[in-house]
């Protein structure tokens, strides 16, 4: 992983326009393909695509920031997707969000400032019957409790507690 | 690997047969008893097999969702049907040893039915099970979904061979229609019209498209038949496309569903090897294919004109209708939307008939329903039923009623889109209309029960806070009205509401109702009216006595220690990042409501519950 400043490596995107040549309702398919590629979608690629598609950047723009998949923004190295869905709203997601704010003083959206966690509020990961749960870096954790959540996220991840 | 001429019904070899006599053991490889290790399971049963020398005697079969998720990872033993709970990758010795060598049933990881003494053996025994009537959810949880052959041998595809060989496509549509199919997407708009509109409109090429776009939160149904019998929606939309005089399709699927979209195109590829799919299928002439496009993340692709936009590469924002999609959908060419379950009753409707198919269910909302049962009830999971049960049979029969012995407050069908209904209801024989009459809505499958710990206040405002943020923003009446309906209730939940807000948000309401574009905006406001029409004391307390009943709004509670209780153990004052909690060893503590954020952390860690949540009243 690198910082910001690292240049974007754009013939990564080689292979994806050749895939998706000539075809029709290809913007979504390729920016998917894209941020797997870059983690995030970097300003350069999404120039890169306009260009390539023949359609104003302006439009990749405005198809990348609809949808919730898309990231215009690095993320951090490890990402809790804690669910909000109606099961787990009414077992104790609401909860769970108050702990992070405490203890951490992430918000839904935010990264930690060391680029360690970034906490992410998805609704339904459809895993109900295992309410709440949440995924961390892939692996979902299920019948979540406030400290059991603070525990695994303190064992898995070099956090720095905020005084 | 050959691709055949035209496909075959015939099973390659009978022993991958999943009726056979054959022993198997049964693990259900669905999202939820994958998340909890199953794979694991799967793996360590086949090694204590091979230990045993039994690996060619036994069958370890990959299979979808049994449902019954709160008790995963499920195991089960054919032929015998022995079904085994909460299954550790540890337990696998034990089941291959005890059970498949020994003959005896492990004891202790049968389920424990809280009403029943005895541990109960076969899956069907259940309770949960009981009142189940499993047509579309059949083969989940029996055969395997990457094996097309399983899929061959529970009668698939055979339906398909029927239409091609023996009927034409108006039969097709004219059977659908007497069936009395309404569209288990949440509209119940009868399937069978909708393909003879798409039918009619002389136009082509025309598409037909599977709406997987499952985004309601609390649902899993489309999901676990994807994953489960994945060919059964693919035969389904090969029947549908015949019957319209569609060449080509798409399932639109929810990104979220990682699974579903790896055993879809499992699935696709096998059955075009077979030549289910493609050039010419059965020698009918007919050809057809079809593709899978991902999702984005956006709820609002669930609606029809918006998730054909997505599908061209736009902005999943709808269109006004007309023209409807029968008309002018996909590429402005003629075009058929059903929801995964619409499409996969159609291959039983076929082989079965019309006059089979309405026998199950009500006169009117003829079939079974899809429920992911989820909340505050005992026995969470997916559950099929007819139609016609009542609530109360799906809760306490089925679900097992509200855990930890507290009181039923209301049950929340149709997603954010829906309502919710209190007590009173529960006896209501449940259909498209009668859910409708009582101020609800059949939706798409969701049902999520809420106890008498949740703030209906609040839980009206989590679902406006939910439609609000999905809001696409292309109508004023659903992005400017859901927002200030949202303030409103949020003002509410903190304690800062007024009596008027409660006309406010009726008033607001009939704007988004009358003035929205597409389900999303005219639907947005139900959950606020059911919970204003069936629990409007909830928001009176918020507003009048400043007090949370179900004591959940922060702002309305206080955290307090019971002196009598409070052991002076230290545990909460130790847990509270707000440095709230103060106290001596051995002496009661307490807690400073200036300084307190009102996390829980206290109330959940402390060992003699000497902690109160308390709101006036």
């Amino acid at each position: 992983m690198g910082t910001h400043n690292d240049a974007v490596d754009l013939s990564l995107m080689d292979d994806v326009f050749r895939e998706y040549e000539g075809q029709r309702g290809a913007l979504i398919p390729i920016l998917q393909k894209a941020q797997e590629k870059y983690g995030w979608l970097p300003p350069e690629v999404l120039n890169l695509i306009a260009k390539k598609l023949g359609i104003p950047v302006s439009k990749v723009f405005g198809v990348a920031t609809f949808y919730a998949q898309f990231y215009l923004e690095r993320r951090g190295r490890h990402i809790l997707r804690l669910c909000d869905g109606t099961a787990c709203h009414v077992r104790g997601t609401p909860i769970l969000l108050t702990a992070l704010e405490e203890h951490y003083q992430l918000e839904p959206g935010e990264t930690t400032e060391d680029g360690e966690l970034t906490v992410e509020l998805v609704y339904c990961l459809g895993s109900c019957a295992l309410a709440p749960v949440a995924v961390l870096d892939g692996e979902v954790l299920g019948r979540l409790r406030q400290n059991m959540l603070l525990r695994t996220l303190k064992k898995r991840i070099d956090l720095a507690k905020p005084a | 690997m050959s691709v055949h001429a035209s496909p075959s019904l015939t099973f390659e070899s009978p022993e991958q047969g999943p009726d056979s006599q054959r022993r198997c053991v049964a693990v259900c490889m669905g999202t939820g008893c994958s998340s909890s290790e199953s794979a694991l399971v799967r793996e360590r049963l086949r090694e204590a097999l091979v230990e045993q020398g039994l690996d060619a005697e036994v069958e370890v079969r990959r299979t979808g969702c049994f449902g019954f998720c709160e008790q995963g990872p499920i195991t089960v033993v054919y032929p015998e049907e022995v079904f085994y709970t909460r299954v550790k990758p540890r337990d696998a010795q034990k089941i291959v040893e005890e059970h498949i060598v020994g003959g005896r049933p492990v004891e202790k990881l049968l389920y424990k039915d809280p009403l029943r003494e005895q541990p109960v053996q076969k899956w069907h025994e259940i309770g949960f099970y009981g009142k189940q009537k499993r047509i579309l959810l059949g083969n989940c949880g029996v055969i395997d979904p990457e094996n097309i052959d399983h899929y061959i041998a529970k009668a698939g595809y055979q339906a398909l061979e029927k239409c091609l060989t023996q009927l034409e496509p108006t039969d097709v549509i004219e059977e659908v229609t007497k069936s009395g199919l309404r569209g288990r997407g949440g509209g119940g708009f009868p399937t069978g019209v909708k393909w003879g509109l798409a039918r009619k409109t002389p136009r082509w090429p025309k598409y037909v498209i599977c709406n997987a776009d499952e985004g309601d939160p609390g649902a899993f149904m489309d999901r676990s038949l994807l994953e489960g019998d994945p060919h059964s929606v693919i035969e389904g939309m090969i029947i549908a496309a015949y019957a319209i005089g569609a060449e080509y399709g798409y399932i639109y699927v929810r990104a979220e569903y990682p699974l579903a979209v790896r055993r879809l195109r499992i699935a696709l590829e096998q059955a075009r090897e077979r030549g289910f799919l493609g050039e010419n299928i059965f020698n009918s002439g007919f050809s057809f294919d079809l593709q899978i496009k991902e999702g984005a993340g956006a709820f609002v692709c669930g609606e029809e004109t918006a998730l054909m936009n997505s599908i061209m590469g736009e902005r999943g924002q709808p269109w006004p209708r007309p023209p409807y999609p029968a008309v002018s959908g996909l590429w402005d060419q003629p075009s058929n939307v059903n929801n995964v379950k619409s499409y996969a009753y159609a291959p039983a409707i076929i082989r079965n008939g019309a006059d089979w198919f309405k026998q199950i269910g009500t006169p009117k909302s003829p079939g079974t329903a899809v429920f992911a049962l989820t909340g505050m009830v005992n026995r969470t999971g997916l559950i099929e039923v007819p139609m016609g049960i009542t609530l109360r049979e799906i809760i306490f029969d089925i679900g097992g009623g509200i855990p930890h012995g507290k009181q039923f407050k209301a049950v929340q069908t149709g997603g954010p889109l829906g309502g919710c209904l209190p007590e009173e209801y529960l006896d209501v024989p449940i259909d498209f209309d009668s859910l409708q009459a009582a101020g609800s809505v059949m939706g798409s499958g969701g049902m999520v029960i809420a106890d008498e710990s949740t703030c209906m206040v609040e839980f009206a405002r989590f679902f406006l806070k939910f439609a609000c943020e999905e809001s696409c923003g292309k109508c004023p009446p659903c992005r400017i009205g859901s927002l200030r309906m949202l303030e409103i209730l949020t003002r509410i939940t903190e304690g800062e509401g007024r009596l008027e807000d409660l006309d406010e948000l009726k008033r607001l309401s009939k704007g988004l109702q009358r003035g929205s574009l597409c389900g999303l905006g005219q639907l947005a406001p139900s959950p606020v009216l059911s919970v204003l029409r069936h629990f409007e004391d909830e928001f009176r307390a918020h507003i009048v006595d400043k007090a949370c009943p179900a004591r959940k709004c922060k702002a309305l509670i206080t955290y307090e220690v019971v002196a009598e209780l409070c052991t002076g153990c230290m545990v909460c004052g130790r847990n509270c990042a707000a440095n709230a909690i103060t106290g001596e060893k051995l002496q009661p503590h307490v807690i400073d409501p200036e300084l307190c954020e009102r996390c829980g952390l206290c109330y959940e860690v402390c060992n003699f519950d000497a902690i109160v949540i308390k709101s006036p009243r």
